[in-house]
């Protein structure tokens, strides 16, 4: 790994202040645990590292029926798994990150980081996207709000300048009657997905048509895909089985997967439809209990 | 100046420690290299295996996945921090009387994983016990034995026997 000089502020101020002086030749450290593994591979080489680890202030979970969920970008992926409020109104969330990762990584690991990483098989975005998050970025001086579903750009690239960093995740409230879930194709449980489902769906409490759905992809391109098409054959319709099946098929030819070692195209193509219909089930489900 | 050591505070195994490390070194490396702790085994490097892991402030981590600096001022435990007075901790203990232990590479990352585990939850279900040592690979001795260990150390650390 090459040599770089290491910075630890303990504001988001001094950090700003860091990244405004250093731009590009920067780079922010979170937990850092998907990061070395690209310096060490040579493909990330920064002259700065800035560890934003310490920056207390940016851990925490704020919940209110009005606000929704509020989630410091430096909050561990554990603690958001434990969180008493993420468990009761945002269970989805607790279970994604539950399977994201080892015991050891989830303690380590920050939400925000993992966002910024922008890995297509990332599980926190997909979920996000459905949930209709938006993220909250500051540079000096200056704060904008980008929602989640447009934030990564491409393998490992999010829309954040040179000097912006992600400050909060904010999720709002869900709508009545709205059941949310994710699963994802795992070898062993804590394992990358090889691909993922996150699915929301809104069903009309008198006659149980679907009034809203979102479903968001992992491991089915570059990006974390919204699967628009497949939602449209499900909205204003009362949904079952053979209707999951048919945007499981939408969802998968409008996905473009890459082929590697945990799974060809093809193969990913083919557990695109079955997750899409699993995890709709399951959104639907508890969108009925609600 | 990029390169330069920088300072480093740590408490390892209720020790302090004041050293001076490169910016790019792991908490793998100054625990091997700089403490001579080499229990703590450095082993894919990518956050994949979990033979490095320690326990950081109470909480399970793998050490070759942590710049050494991002424990400043933090508590570190490893695995030659857990027996006392000559006496094995009951979870190395339990791996050795239940015959969990084969090559024994992996066993250090194993027991912290395992302590850390029972410090926080002293009577987990057999799957709240195989959740947390997936995050530590075997390619020997196999699982079940050491699924066992933990169970039987959970018990003697609750007091039952």
């Amino acid at each position: 790994m090459k040599e770089f000089e290491y910075f630890a502020p303990r504001t988001v101020e001094e950090a700003l202040s860091l990244l405004s002086q250093y731009k590009e030749e920067a780079k922010i450290m979170a937990g850092g645990q998907s990061m070395l593994v690209l310096m060490r591979q040579g493909l990330v080489a920064p002259e700065y590292v800035i560890d934003i680890k310490g920056i207390s202030v940016l851990d925490y979970i704020e919940y209110g029926e009005e606000k929704g969920l509020r989630i410091g970008a430096l909050t561990t992926h554990r603690d958001i798994e434990k969180s008493h409020a993420i468990q009761k109104h945002f269970k989805v969330l607790s279970e994604m990150e539950r399977n994201l990762a080892t015991i050891q990584t989830r303690n380590w690991g920050t939400i925000g980081g993992n966002l910024c990483y922008g890995h297509p098989t990332g599980d926190p975005a997909p979920v996000l996207i459905v949930l209709n998050a938006k993220l909250k970025l500051a540079g000096l001086g200056q704060e904008r709000i980008v929602e989640m579903e447009k934030f990564t750009k491409d393998i490992l690239e999010v829309d954040l300048r040179p000097d912006e960093m992600l400050i909060e995740i904010q999720i709002p409230t869900p709508k009545p009657h709205t059941g949310t879930a994710h699963d994802k194709l795992m070898i062993m449980q804590g394992d990358t997905g090889i691909v993922g489902a996150a699915v929301s769906i809104t069903v009309s409490p008198g006659n149980g048509v679907c009034e809203d759905v979102r479903i968001a992809l992992t491991g089915a391109a570059s990006v974390p895909l919204r699967a628009k098409e497949a939602e449209k054959r499900l909205i204003g319709k009362m949904i079952n089985d053979a209707l999951l099946e048919e945007a499981g098929q939408i969802a998968s030819e409008g996905a473009d997967p890459p082929s590697d070692v945990h799974g060809s195209a093809e193969y990913r193509k083919e557990m695109i439809k079955v997750f899409v219909k699993r995890v709709g089930r399951m959104a639907l489900e508890r969108a009925k209990q609600r | 100046m990029k390169g330069e050591p920088k300072e480093l505070k740590l408490i390892v195994n209720g020790k302090p420690y004041e050293l001076k490390v490169k910016s790019k070194a792991l908490l793998s490396d100054v625990l091997r290299k700089d403490l001579k702790l080499t229990g703590t085994k450095r082993g894919c490097l990518e956050s994949t295996c979990g033979v490095c892991t320690v326990i950081l402030d109470g909480k399970a981590v793998r050490s070759c996945s942590i710049l050494a600096l991002q424990a400043n001022g933090h508590e570190v435990t490893t695995i030659e921090g857990l027996a006392k007075g000559g006496k094995l901790h009951p979870v190395q203990e339990a791996f050795v009387n239940h015959g969990a232990i084969e090559c024994g590479f992996c066993i250090p990352g194993r027991v912290m994983v395992a302590k850390a585990l029972l410090d926080e939850n002293p009577n987990p279900t057999r799957e709240e016990v195989r959740l947390a040592m997936q995050g530590v690979l075997c390619a020997d001795v196999g699982y079940v034995k050491q699924i066992e260990a933990v169970e039987i150390a959970a018990e003697k650390m609750r007091g039952g026997e």
